[in-house]
């Protein structure tokens, strides 16, 4: 079994780990360092569960080989409170409905944060377009489009 | 996922030493998002694993002298919608990323990838050809040039050998302007049923070339020649413009598979290239999927 020596930062922790070349991003963050907020829906790009962010971009961690990113500074839904409470997404998908049993949750709070840091103010078709990438069997879309408006709107 | 080494090489040198090396059982992986899926599946099972992210003569998006643009192969789909000089000169191509997979997998997917995966519903193709791009390809023992045409062989095959990496894609000057239409039962996350690709350049109300290329209708993406003869030096009434869209839907030989069958990927043929012809030749901008 060959195996490589990566060095990741993750939410500003630095990390050297002698992995497996086989082991995704996805898998180091959940069976290595037990970071299981970044969840594993289709292990195929399909459903956006696994969405972090690396070097500042949205990606899906499950379609990342670690090896590749060794020296990447990674953010996962673990570093994004703001001052150890819910971000203000977060706190809008709570108050507005837009989570229901949970699992797609981190996924959209993480590709929601990209889209809120690029584009303050989306429009609802901007915000349903960048979001098309995050699948959500429950809630029908409707109240996690209200939650990203409000927090766009509540933003300074 | 059969175990393999993993290399990451800073230098093109270097690259192009270990793939010589290793003679066609190593796997160059840009963004993965088409490998990893190939290798997760087991339909690919490379013993060794190129990471070519870290190499600068693939990078960047750049005007050259001779006024082409040079896409580095490693350039992502995200790059593409975001670039002034590819949003000015190419909006076809931009809006063709624009419209692929996700934001998360736009921001590494990359056009190297899309165009050397040669799938024939890859959506970068029929834009770029239309636009007469070519590719420019290194080895360790040299490098050569070919049309962006020439570069599809058949499905999962590119004219690369063993060995070569795409360097890069040049665009020559725009001539006239140009659209893609995806059709696809989902605005984002799906593949193309039916991709169709136009350019005219017109002169004094009359054509003076047109390129009409379609994807995911035959085994690469497909230059309807016929169609495109059939519109040189015409001015583009509505008949002239059906004729050309029912001769492109006779040249595209689509197969039946999951996502159309065979009889309506054809139909949509002639549908898309007399809406991207009609749209072009009132020189309105057309941001239909
Ligand atoms: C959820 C999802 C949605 C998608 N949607 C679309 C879509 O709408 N339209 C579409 O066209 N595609 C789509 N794709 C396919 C894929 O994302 C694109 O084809 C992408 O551009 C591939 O780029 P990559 O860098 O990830 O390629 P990789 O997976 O890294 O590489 C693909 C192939 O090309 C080879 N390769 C890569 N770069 C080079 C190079 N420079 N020189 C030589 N060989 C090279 C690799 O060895 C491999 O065989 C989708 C994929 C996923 C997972
Ligand atoms: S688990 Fe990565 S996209 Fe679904
Ligand atoms: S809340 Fe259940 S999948 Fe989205």
């Amino acid at each position: 079994m060959a195996k490589i020596l990566v060095s990741l930062s993750v939410n500003g922790d630095p990390h050297e780990l002698y992995l497996d070349t086989r082991r995704t991003l996805l898998d180091v963050l959940r069976d290595e360092l037990g970071l299981l907020g970044t969840h594993r829906g289709c292990d195929a790009g399909d459903c956006g569960a696994c969405t972090v962010h690396v070097d500042g971009l949205p990606m899906t961690s499950c379609l990342l080989l670690a090896a590749d990113y060794h020296g990447a500074q990674i953010t996962t839904v673990e570093g994004v409170l703001d001052d150890g409470k819910p971000n203000s997404l977060q706190q809008a998908l709570v108050e507005k409905g837009g989570i229901q049993c949970g699992f797609c949750t981190p996924g959209f709070v993480m590709n929601g944060l990209a889209l809120l840091s690029e584009k303050p103010r989306p429009t609802e078709a901007e915000t349903r377009a960048w979001l098309s990438g995050n699948l959500c069997r429950c809630t029908g879309y409707v109240k996690i489009v209200d939650a990203v408006m409000t927090a766009a709107r509540q933003s300074p | 996922m059969q175990a393999f080494d993993h290399h990451t090489p800073q230098t093109l040198p270097e690259a192009l030493a270990l793939l010589a090396q290793h003679d066609g059982t190593a796997r160059v992986i840009a963004g993965g998002t088409d490998l990893m899926l190939y290798m997760k599946s087991g339909k690919a099972e490379p013993e060794t694993i190129v990471n070519i992210k870290k190499l600068q003569p693939l990078q960047g998006i750049s005007a050259t002298n001779a006024g082409d643009l040079r896409l580095g192969a490693l350039v992502t789909l995200r790059e593409l919608t975001r670039s002034p000089l590819v949003l000015e000169s190419y909006p076809s191509v931009a809006h063709a990323a624009g419209f692929m997979a996700s934001e998360q997998i736009r921001s590494f997917a990359t056009v190297g990838g899309n165009l050397c995966n040669a799938s024939p519903s890859a959506d970068l193709a029929p834009p770029l050809i239309a636009r007469s791009a070519s590719a420019h390809i290194v080895s360790a023992d040299g490098e050569r040039e070919i049309p962006l045409e020439d570069f599809f062989r058949g499905p999962g095959e590119s004219a690369l050998h063993a060995g070569e990496l795409l360097q890069a894609i040049n665009i020559p000057p725009p001539k006239g302007n140009a659209v893609y239409i995806k059709h696809a039962p989902r605005a984002f996350m799906d593949i193309a049923v039916v991709g169709v690709a136009a350019r005219l350049e017109l002169a004094a109300g009359r054509c003076r070339t047109a390129s009409i290329l379609l994807g995911a209708v035959a085994p690469t993406p497909l230059r309807a020649r016929q169609a495109e003869a059939a519109l040189a030096g015409q001015s583009l009434t509505d008949d002239i413009i059906a004729n050309a869209a029912r001769i492109a839907s006779e040249e595209c030989a689509p197969i039946d598979d999951i996502r159309g069958s065979a009889w309506y990927r054809r139909r949509m043929v002639g549908v898309l290239t007399r809406r991207a012809l009609t749209a072009l030749s009132n020189a309105q901008p057309l941001h239909a999927r």
